[in-house]
């Protein structure tokens, strides 16, 4: 004999809790929140160290580092300067809004205007969980190849920004078949509104749209 | 990958409606959005290896996949998105609003009754 019961409850509840003190403590304070989720190899790093250099005399920016293992990437970005948290995840795919809840602890949150959070790589597991940020930015090399927004579709249907990074490679010679129009399709056939802005970290080209979004949404949540 | 955490997260919520029904949970029934990638073989694997020596130990998992949801920005019919044919089914048109992702929840447990007469 068996009897069902109806449960009707969130799965991921605890990490939402989490994610929701988050976004008030971020909202209360107005600060912008951004979360970065790629496959590893995409230059997030390289991608954050340059636009904290290049933005430091008009945005304060403090970083939580995810990793599985080391803190290399957290030691680029402590050379700029910028606080820094990180995050060794010891084995698993993404950060969970818990993680993200102590790492805020750990930054000096009110004198800064925008915290980036670099996921760890990987372009499935960190877009199922909510962190409480403002917005996920998804990037994307090209060397990955054109196929992926019609691949992984569900990051690229919830990211405010699409990053193309390395473009300097599709200028050296065709080494690299991608079609930027095919991606912008394919990404906005799911995200109407997103942003898309083709850059290459390397040699600074294109960073320029960026910035401006970047200080745009400042604003905008300070104002708002 | 991100299904063992799911599946802990799951194996929790169970062994707490179980306590709350003091009765042996048989089966669960889950559902999700696409958007959740939660891959059902890995999802199951997970579970049975954490629920071991639980109340939980050897219960089966019914996993429901719901499809995306678009709506028609030009007749507002709402209707299922596949990924192969992005547009509305009723008049053709492309430009929709994409819905916000079911998300994942647990709906329905099925437990153990005592037996009342032999």
């Amino acid at each position: 004999m068996s009897k069902k019961v109806d449960v009707g409850r969130k799965i991921l509840s605890a990490n939402e809790e989490y994610a929701l003190k988050n976004s008030q403590l971020l909202a209360k304070q107005k600060k912008l929140c951004l979360n970065m989720i790629s496959s590893p190899g995409s230059g997030k790093t390289t991608i954050l160290v340059r636009t904290i250099s290049e933005l430091k005399d008009k945005i304060k920016i403090g970083v939580i580092e995810g990793d599985i293992q080391t803190d290399l990437d957290a030691q680029k970005v402590r050379a700029t300067e910028a606080p820094v948290v990180q995050i060794e995840t010891g084995g698993s795919c993404h950060l969970s809004a818990a993680q993200i809840s102590s790492a805020l602890e750990g930054l000096p949150v009110s004198g800064l205007d925008l915290i980036l959070i670099e996921n760890v790589g990987n372009l499935v597991c960190p877009s199922a969980f909510e962190l409480g940020e403002s917005g996920k930015i998804v990037v994307l090399s090209v060397a990955e190849g054109d196929d992926k927004p019609a691949k992984y579709p569900a990051i690229f249907a919830k990211s405010k920004v699409l990053l193309i990074n390395k473009i300097d490679l599709l200028e050296a010679g065709a080494q690299v078949d991608f079609d930027i129009e095919r991606v912008k399709a394919d990404a906005r056939k799911l995200n109407k509104g997103i942003e898309i802005f083709p850059m290459s970290a390397k040699t600074g080209e294109g960073m320029g749209r960026w910035y401006d979004w970047l200080e745009e949404s400042v604003r905008n949540i300070r104002g708002g | 990958m991100h299904e063992t955490m799911v599946a802990e997260s799951l194996l929790a919520t169970i062994s707490e409606e179980a306590r709350k029904q003091n009765a042996k949970p048989l089966s669960a029934r889950i559902s999700c959005g696409m958007l959740n990638a939660v891959n059902d073989e890995v999802l199951c694997f997970a579970f049975d290896a954490i629920a071991k020596g639980t109340s939980c130990e050897g219960i089966r998992l019914e996993i429901e996949h719901k499809l995306m949801q678009g709506q028609c920005k030009n007749c507002n019919e709402c209707f299922e998105l596949k990924l192969s044919c992005l547009k509305c089914p009723t008049c053709d048109n492309e430009d929709f609003d994409l819905l916000p992702d079911a998300p994942l929840l647990l709906e329905q447990i099925e437990f153990e009754t005592e037996q009342t007469d032999e």
